[in-house]
């Protein structure tokens, strides 16, 4: 190819388009996105969560279910809720570019383009949905599809712009792993699913409000209405403990309905006084206390406590069934 | 006629990119491979 330098320089200057991908018109549009920048794309921290209470759902269900088809309906949820948040930053590159914890994501970034993303995120929600379908039952299929839909499109597109009860509801789509996992072993939905249900959704205002209170100013910046800032810090605050109170009750529901030990109550009860205990600190916090080093603890001790409560249920589910302890 | 000329940058990502396509397809290829065994060998035994 015979290019001047000059015009080499130019031809260069057009295919790093990347750097600004706003193309023009009839520009021809090259990536610089690595297959990193598309696992980002999958909330991959969000995605251990998923993983890990799908697990416990599935291990916890009475019956038993094909060791290889277990680690499929896992992978399949994984990729699923993958999906769902690459759909998620599809839909908010405009506010992630705005607020310091996510300005770095793929999109805002300019790694990857809107329209790559969702097409990954829509690929990757089918495959996973019609895979689980076909390997283990369409029930857990058809949670998971909901799921998917209520993360992206209900919660994302709807409620997270309009209602500072945003993930209140929105919860619900973190919530339904391990429901699905229960689903995968059993083909159904019972009154023990729906407590593993409950104890992430419950769990999740405390958690999240925690967050905000820290954020405020982030996500008033780019005018998503979380609570801290539609009712204020009080209001926030009261609901944390309301919150926290509701969780660490029906965490210790499974030991009630006979799913789990005595010894696995005595666990989530113990876990639950510390969740209310650090709830109690936010209460206590000063209004206008900057640092809002009680909200950072409660926030870092809430991921320990849900990974401690299904790590607790699997455990006793394990001791019980193989008789670990007579 | 038209070219296009890549930057070192577009190339190494294109070839990143094309390589996890290459992992995927082939363990999608395992996991259909997997799931009929396992549900083959069910079903027999059933």
């Amino acid at each position: 190819m015979a290019f001047s330098l000059g015009q080499q320089d130019e031809t260069v200057k057009n295919m790093a388009v990347i750097e600004h991908h706003e193309a023009v018109p009839g520009e021809i549009c090259l990536s610089e996105a690595s297959a990193r920048d598309f696992f980002e794309l999958l909330k991959p921290r969000v995605m251990s969560l998923v993983v890990f209470t799908a697990l416990a759902g599935l291990v916890v269900a009475p019956g038993a279910i094909n060791p290889v088809l277990g680690f499929i309906a896992i992978l399949c949820i994984a990729v699923g809720a993958g999906a769902s948040g690459a759909l998620n930053m599809w839909y908010d590159a405009d506010i992630d570019a705005v607020m310091s914890r996510t300005a770095k994501r793929p999109i805002p970034a300019g790694r990857v383009r809107p329209e790559e993303a969702l097409a990954f995120g829509l690929t990757l929600s089918v495959f996973s949905v019609v895979i689980l379908g076909l390997a283990v039952n369409w029930l857990s299929a058809g949670l998971l599809a909901f799921t998917i839909f209520f993360y992206a499109v209900v919660y994302t597109m709807w409620l997270k712009r309009s209602t500072p009860q945003n993930i209140v509801i929105g919860g619900a789509a973190g919530a339904f792993p391990p429901m699905i996992g229960w689903a995968c072993v059993t083909g159904g939905v019972s009154i023990e699913s729906v407590v593993l249900f409950l104890i992430t959704f419950l769990w999740t205002p405390a958690h999240f409000w925690a967050l905000a209170l820290f954020k405020m100013r982030d996500y008033g910046a780019v005018g998503v209405p979380m609570l801290p800032n539609v009712a204020g810090e009080w209001t926030t605050k009261v609901q944390i403990l309301v919150y926290a109170v509701l969780t660490a009750a029906i965490a210790v529901v499974p030991t009630f309905l006979g799913f789990a030990s005595l010894g696995y109550g005595l666990f989530a009860a113990a876990l639950g006084v510390g969740f209310v205990w650090y709830s109690l600190g936010v209460l206590l916090m000063p209004e206008g206390d900057r640092a809002m080093v009680p909200a950072k603890k409660l926030f870092a001790f809430s991921i320990l406590y849900l990974f401690a409560i299904f790590s607790g249920l699997m455990a006793d589910h394990m001791i019980a069934a193989f008789g670990w302890v007579s | 006629m038209e070219t296009v000329n890549l930057t070192e940058n577009q190339k190494k990502s294109r070839r990143g990119r094309n390589v996890a396509l290459a992992v995927v397809l082939l363990a999608l290829v395992v996991l259909f491979y997997v799931i009929t065994l396992v549900k083959f060998s069910g079903g027999m035994a059933g």
